[in-house]
């Protein structure tokens, strides 16, 4: 099913991936290619075939649900872009 | 004695042990080579002064005895995938601008406790999406071979700047990150050997996600022995990884015994499409008789539903990494672009931080995961997933490998397909069904195409059975006399 400009804006939303509203068009017509092109395994009998979610047939081994690693909060936020006295910062979120 | 540079894995490790040479001496070499080669554009980040502490402490082990093996004091590449505590980690991508890890990547703990030596951080597709290395937010890599009229050629991807960073001799090996043919593919179009293997063999703990039931770390190098004696550091049960098989740890340079007598290689016959060069049916053939001529019996096996395979991993992949990129919010690390909401700063950061292609994938994962199409087409791939994977199982009851060309054209000019995302996605129409169904599969050098340009052919095993894999790739690299350093 082609994919309109609308629903390119909507899915860029869930994404949240800011697109300039030049750029939907072409990228709308981009991705119905890309998606009609797929749409093919609709001619694939998978009745009665159950979804693949494992990768390799083994049982892998549990670890005990217990706290293993952690205690250096410095590292954890040595890489952000802003902290504030041990804690990450974002934008105002309540009025 | 010719230059250090043209050695391998193998005969470098002969060399220092018989001390010919010092692991720095070697390093310096490669270093220069490195330096020597920026026009390729192969490497993101060089790191000599890790290499030559690292070479020092190798020599330092060897003068008290207590040299480490087969990998100590050898100068390799790392794409720049794998996270290097203190070494910047980009996965060719705006928005991990300035982020430098505080830890290290299992696989590369592995490689540096086995005494590997770190040249640097090669180039890539960003987050490994692409099959030429030009989405790269640091710049297109180049294949060191050029095309007949001059022109520049891509080393394939998404790993091709470790392939064109071992082709062109920098580096005596190079690990890669393989999804759906991105170690595979860019060894083909590079001429050299790349080994992606099983999904579980090597841990993914520390390798910047791209799609996780597909990812796999894997060896490129010059030679099949080579890629042996790598694979052999890098796998092994990690903890720190839940898919991370618990199987016991092997010599897979043992495993080479240059004996094919007797074993059953399978032609599959779905890998013949349409419009694919003659040149490349014939190396298949060639191939094909080749490994007969050596002992082996050749079986034509039927792989049904291989034409679906492309399009199912152009739903799995981009719905796991939609997924996975989500962590990329601007506030934990890389790049921040201000916003006056939440949600603005999330659209700004990763509006401006993702590349196109990165983009378009994200977008078309957040598609078919969303409310109401979920069932039509991620649901629907998990389930031709299956048949995919089963129809490989089906031919392993009767063939212990399976035999078919890598990639259907040798390496492209730069600048090629870029405005045909499909196009694109079609050079890793053979590579794509192995790496769905998790299986091991090698590229190695098989001959060239009319204009003198690499290509490979690629081996496929059973679960697990790496040792069949790089055993009938060796006899074959052996006997073809292509690509061997």
């Amino acid at each position: 099913m082609p994919l309109d400009k609308t629903t390119v804006r909507k899915i860029a939303f869930l994404a949240r991936i800011k697109v300039p509203e030049g750029e939907l068009d072409h990228l709308a017509a981009e991705l119905s290619q890309i998606i009609g092109w797929v749409e093919q395994l609709a001619e694939v009998d998978t009745g009665g075939i159950a979804p693949m979610t494992v990768v390799a047939d083994m049982t892998w081994p549990r670890r005990n649900d217990a706290v293993t690693d952690g205690g250096y909060a410095g590292k954890v936020l040595a890489n952000a872009p802003e902290t504030e006295e041990g804690f990450y910062t974002v934008p105002k979120v309540v009025e | 004695m010719g230059a250090l540079t043209d050695l391998d894995i193998a005969r470098a490790r002969d060399g220092l042990a018989g001390g010919e040479y010092s692991s720095e001496t070697l390093t310096r070499a490669h270093i220069e080579a490195v330096e020597a080669a920026r026009n390729l554009n192969a490497y993101i980040t060089e790191t000599p002064e890790i290499a030559l502490a690292r070479a020092r402490e190798s020599d330092a082990r060897r003068a008290k005895g207590e040299a480490l093996g087969a990998m100590d004091g050898i100068p390799i590449a790392v794409k720049d995938l794998f996270c290097t505590e203190g070494v910047p980690t980009t996965a060719g991508s705006h928005i991990l601008d300035g982020f430098v890890p505080t830890y290290e990547s299992t696989v590369t703990e592995k490689l540096k406790a086995a005494g590997a030596v770190m040249l640097g951080k090669t180039n890539l597709d960003e987050f490994a999406m692409g099959s030429a290395c030009v989405t790269s937010h640091f710049g297109a890599a180049k294949n060191p071979r050029k095309g007949p009229d001059g022109k520049d050629l891509v080393p394939g991807g998404s790993s091709g700047g470790s392939a064109s960073a071992v082709a062109a001799r920098t580096c005596l090996g190079a690990i890669g990150t393989d999804t759906g043919g991105s170690i595979r593919q860019p060894a083909s179009f590079c001429g050299i050997v790349g080994l992606k293997p099983t999904y579980g063999r090597c841990s993914r703990w520390g390798i910047v996600a791209f799609a996780s039931s597909l990812d796999q770390a894997g060896p490129m190098t010059r030679t099949v022995r080579d890629a042996a004696i790598m694979l052999t550091a890098m796998a092994g049960h990690d903890p720190k990884d839940s898919t991370s098989a618990p199987v016991e740890a092997v010599d897979f340079e043992a495993a080479l015994n240059r004996d094919i007598k007797g074993l059953r290689v399978g032609i599959p016959k779905e890998y013949r499409v349409e419009g694919m060069p003659e040149e490349i049916d014939e190396l298949w053939e060639n191939g094909a008789s080749l490994l007969g001529d050596a002992g082996a019996e050749t079986v034509e096996v039927s792989l049904a539903h291989t034409k679906y395979a492309l399009p199912t991993y152009y739903i799995v992949a981009p719905a796991e990494a939609s997924s996975n990129l989500a962590r990329y919010d601007g506030v934990r690390y890389g790049l921040r672009v201000p916003g006056r909401s939440l949600d603005e700063m999330y659209e700004n950061t990763r509006g401006r931080g993702f590349g196109k292609e990165v983009r378009r994938r994200v977008l078309i994962g957040t598609y078919v995961l969303s409310a109401g199409y979920y069932d039509a087409y991620y649901l629907k791939a998990q389930k031709v997933r299956r048949l995919i994977a089963e129809d490989f199982r089906k031919a392993f009851e009767t063939v212990d490998v399976l035999l078919t060309p890598t990639a259907p054209s040798a390496a492209f000019p730069i600048g090629e397909k870029m405005d045909d995302p499909i196009a694109m996605y079609l050079n890793d129409v053979f590579t794509v069904p192995a790496s769905l169904a998790g299986l091991p599969a090698i590229s190695v050098p098989a001959g060239e195409d009319n204009f003198g340009l690499p290509l490979g052919l690629q081996f496929i095993g059973k679960p697990f059975d790496e040792e069949t894999v790089l055993r009938v790739a060796d006899v074959f690299q052996a006997s073809s006399d292509f690509g061997s350093s």
